[in-house]
C-alpha cells in the first residue's frame, strides 16, 4: 500500500512555487517538509487557521475562573478564618493565585494542543522510512503528496510533481 | 539605520551572524559539540569541580535533615539569612532567560535566536536551584506539600492571603511554563540531532525526544503559534513572579521591606543579576565551541547594553529607596538606611553599591561593551554585587527593627556557605550535561535567521 510520494527540491523559492502548482493542480492532502518555517506569502494558501489560540484564550478564561473560585471557595466557605473581623472575601489577595493559574492552564493546554493536533508522539512514520528524508530537518526542501488525496495517482501526480521542477521522487511505503 | 547618513557618523556594529556563516555551518558546528563522541578536555575538568560541590549539596542537605535548620547561622531575630537571600539570587538570575527568550521575541529582536537556548537553559536551572531554598527553610522540609490545596484529613487549607503561598504558586507556574517553552522550542533541534545522530542509542534516544517531528508546514505553523503565544504568557509572568517574591518581603512591617517600590526594585534586580549571569556563560562558551560566527560580540554588546539600562534602573531604586526614607520623616526607616551605611553590616552596603551601581557604569565605553573579557570579568562583579545585595536586604533589615532589645547579629556558617556551593555546583553540572547532550543553539531559528538575512542588502544585516 503506497503511502505517497516524495519529492525533492532546490530551494525554499522552487518548493513553494511547487506547493502552489499543486494547489492549482487541485490537490489537498500535501505538505511541505523543510528545515525552518517558511515565510508567510509562500504557505500553502488556503489551510485553515491553527486553533491553538482559541484553546489557550478558553484555557487561560478557564484557569482564571477556577482558580479564583478555588480560593473563594475555601477562604469563604470551607475554612473561613476570622482575623480581626477583616472581610473573608479579601478579593486582592486572591489576585496573584489567580492570576498564576491563568498562565498556568493557558500554557499546558497550548502544549497538549500542539501536541496532540501533530499527532505527537508520533515515533514512527512512513516518511522517516524514504533514505534522504532525514534532511528535511537539515538542508531539504521537500514536498509529499499523499495517497489518500481524491486528485492523487501514482503516475500522474509523478508527472505533475516532475513539472513542478522536483529534483528527485520517491515513492513512500505505508505502514 | 538603514540610511548612509547614520552609518557615516555611527560605526556599524558587528553583524548578528559572521558573514558568509551558512545554515549548514550552523548545524554542523552545533550538532557536532553533541554528537562528539568524547566531550573536549575542559567539559570533564569543570565537571570535576562542579561534582564534589554536588555532593558537598546533600551532604549539608543530609546533615540539615537530621539536625535542623539550627546548623545554619538563622537565630532571632535573623530568621532568613542565607536561604531566602538565596532564593531571591537564584530566581531573579532566571528572569532575564525568560527575558530573552519571550520578550525579545515578541518584540522581533531576532539577534536573541542565537543566545536563547543558552538562556532558557539557565533560567531552568536556576529556578531548580531557587527552589531548593525555601523547602530547606521549612524546618520541617518533609511537610512542604502542605502548601498544596489538596483535600486534607484534617479538613485544614492553605492561607491564600499569605504571599508564601503565592510564592509557591508562581514559582511552581514559572518553573512549568519556562521547561515547556524550553522544550517546545527545542523540539524541532532534537529532530536534527535524530536525524544526524551517528549511533542507533543517540538515535533512538533523540527520536523519543524529538517526538516524531518532521518539519510539514502543519508542524511550523502550529509550533510557531504556540510558541509565540507562550512567549506572550511567559512575559507576564517573569513580572509577576518576582513581584510575589519581593512581597514576600513587603507584606512584613518591617522597616526597608514594608514598602511599594519593592517589586520594581525586585524585577530590575532579578533581570540584571541575569544578564550578568548570561554574559559570564556566553563568552567561555563561545569562545571554548568555536561559536563566535554565531555568537557575535553583537550578541554580547546588546547584553552589555541591557545589563546596563536594567543596571540604571537598579541604581534609580536605590536612589528612591533611600530617598523615601528621608522624606517619609518615618524614624525607623531613617535609622534602617544609618544602620545599613554605617552599621556592623555596612561593608555589605558598599561592596554592593559599588559592584552594581560604579561598575556598570564602564558599559557606557563602547570598547568595554565590545571587549569580552571586561564583560566577563564586569558581569561576575554584579553576580557577587546581586547576591550580596539580597542577603543586606534580608539581614540588616531583620537584625535591628523596632526595639533595641530584640536587636541581633547573623554570621553565616560553614553549612550556609556549603548549601550556597553546593546550588553553584548543582547549577554549573547541570550546565554541564546540557551543553553535552542537548543543542546550545536554537539551529532552526538560526537557519530561518541567515535564510531570511540572504535576501536583504548588507547594511540589513547589521540592523
Amino acid at each position: 500500500m503506497m503511502w505517497g510520494l516524495l519529492a525533492s527540491f532546490d530551494d525554499a523559492a522552487a518548493l513553494a512555487r511547487a506547493a502552489l502548482h499543486l494547489r492549482e493542480a487541485g490537490y489537498r492532502r500535501f505538505d511541505t517538509y523543510t528545515p525552518y518555517p517558511l515565510d508567510e506569502p509562500a504557505d500553502v494558501p488556503g489551510t485553515p487557521r491553527s486553533h491553538i489560540a482559541s484553546v489557550v484564550f478558553a484555557a487561560a478564561i478557564a484557569g482564571a475562573i477556577g482558580g479564583y473560585a478555588m480560593q473563594w471557595y475555601l477562604m469563604v466557605v470551607a475554612y473561613p478564618i476570622n482575623v480581626g473581623g477583616r472581610p473573608l472575601h479579601s478579593w486582592p489577595a486572591f489576585i496573584p493565585i489567580t492570576f498564576e493559574l491563568m498562565v498556568l492552564t493557558a500554557s499546558v493546554a497550548g502544549v497538549v494542543t500542539l501536541l496532540a493536533r501533530n499527532g505527537f508522539p508520533r515515533l514512527h512514520h512512513p516518511l522517516f522510512a524514504v533514505p534522504g528524508f532525514e534532511r528535511a530537518s537539515q538542508d531539504g526542501f521537500l514536498l509529499a503528496v499523499e495517497a489518500t488525496d481524491p486528485m492523487f495517482s501514482p503516475l500522474p501526480t509523478r508527472r505533475t510533481l516532475e513539472q513542478s521542477g522536483a529534483r528527485e521522487i520517491y515513492e513512500v511505503d505505508g505502514a | 539605520m538603514g540610511t548612509a547618513l547614520s552609518h557615516a557618523t555611527v560605526p556599524p556594529a558587528a553583524p548578528v551572524v559572521a558573514s558568509g556563516t551558512t545554515e549548514r555551518d550552523v548545524v554542523e558546528r552545533v550538532s557536532a559539540v553533541v554528537l562528539a563522541r568524547r566531550a573536549p578536555l575542559w567539559w570533564y575538568a569543570a565537571a570535576a569541580m562542579a561534582a564534589p560541590l554536588v555532593g558537598l549539596l546533600g551532604v549539608a542537605t543530609l546533615w540539615l535533615f537530621v539536625a535542623g535548620i539550627g546548623i545554619w547561622g538563622v537565630m532571632r531575630p535573623v530568621m532568613w539569612g542565607f536561604a531566602i537571600a538565596n532564593f531571591v539570587w537564584w530566581i531573579g538570575i532566571g528572569h532575564a532567560g525568560t527575558l530573552i527568550s519571550a520578550i525579545l521575541l515578541l518584540l522581533h529582536q531576532s539577534w536573541r535566536e542565537s543566545i536563547n537556548r543558552l538562556a532558557e537553559t539557565m533560567t531552568l536551572f536556576a529556578v531548580m536551584c531557587a527552589g531548593i531554598f525555601p523547602i530547606l527553610h521549612l524546618g520541617r522540609p518533609w511537610f512542604f506539600y502542605w502548601l498544596v490545596p489538596y483535600p486534607a484529613q484534617m479538613a485544614i487549607w492553605p492561607q491564600f492571603r499569605s504571599p508564601l503561598v503565592w510564592d509557591f504558586f508562581a514559582v511552581s507556574t514559572y518553573f512549568t511554563v519556562s521547561l515547556l517553552f524550553w522544550y517546545v522550542g527545542m523540539i524541532p533541534d532534537l529532530a536534527i540531532l535524530r536525524d544526524r545522530a551517528g549511533t542507533r542509542g543517540a538515535r533512538i534516544a533523540y527520536g523519543i525526544l524529538a517526538l516524531g517531528w518532521r518539519g510539514s508546514g502543519e508542524h511550523w505553523r502550529r509550533h510557531h503559534r504556540m510558541y509565540v503565544l507562550l512567549a506572550g504568557l511567559a512575559t507576564p509572568l517573569v513580572v509577576s513572579v518576582h513581584s510575589v517574591v519581593s512581597l514576600d518581603f513587603a507584606y512584613a512591617m518591617v522597616p526597608g521591606w514594608h514598602s511599594t517600590i519593592l517589586p520594581p526594585y525586585f524585577v530590575a534586580g532579578a533581570i540584571y543579576s541575569g544578564f550578568a549571569v548570561v554574559l559570564t556563560l556566553a563568552v567561555p562558551l563561545r569562545r571554548l565551541y568555536g561559536l563566535t560566527d554565531i555568537i557575535t560580540s553583537r550578541h554580547l554588546e546588546n547584553c552589555a547594553k541591557l545589563l546596563l539600562a536594567t543596571g540604571e534602573i537598579v541604581a534609580y531604586c536605590y536612589v528612591m529607596e533611600h530617598f523615601m526614607a528621608w522624606y517619609s520623616a518615618n524614624p525607623f526607616d531613617a535609622a534602617l538606611v544609618e544602620n545599613r551605611a554605617f552599621g556592623p553590616y555596612a561593608p555589605l552596603f558598599w561592596i554592593y553599591l559599588v559592584c552594581n551601581v560604579l561598575v556598570v557604569q564602564a558599559l557606557w565605553v563602547p570598547r568595554v561593551r565590545r571587549s569580552p573579557v571586561w564583560l566577563f570579568i564586569i558581569g561576575a562583579l554584579i553576580n557577587i554585587g546581586m547576591w550580596i545585595e539580597r542577603v543586606d536586604i534580608v539581614i540588616v533589615s531583620l537584625h535591628r527593627d523596632f526595639v533595641p532589645s530584640a536587636w541581633g547579629n547573623f554570621v553565616p556558617t560553614i553549612w550556609d556557605w556549603a548549601t550556597l556551593a553546593g546550588t553553584i555546583g548543582f547549577f554549573a553540572l547541570a550546565y554541564l550535561l546540557f551543553i553535552r547532550y542537548l543543542p546550545l543553539v536554537a539551529m532552526s531559528d538560526m537557519a530561518k535567521l541567515i535564510a531570511d538575512l540572504r535576501g536583504k542588502p548588507a547594511a540589513a544585516r547589521h540592523g
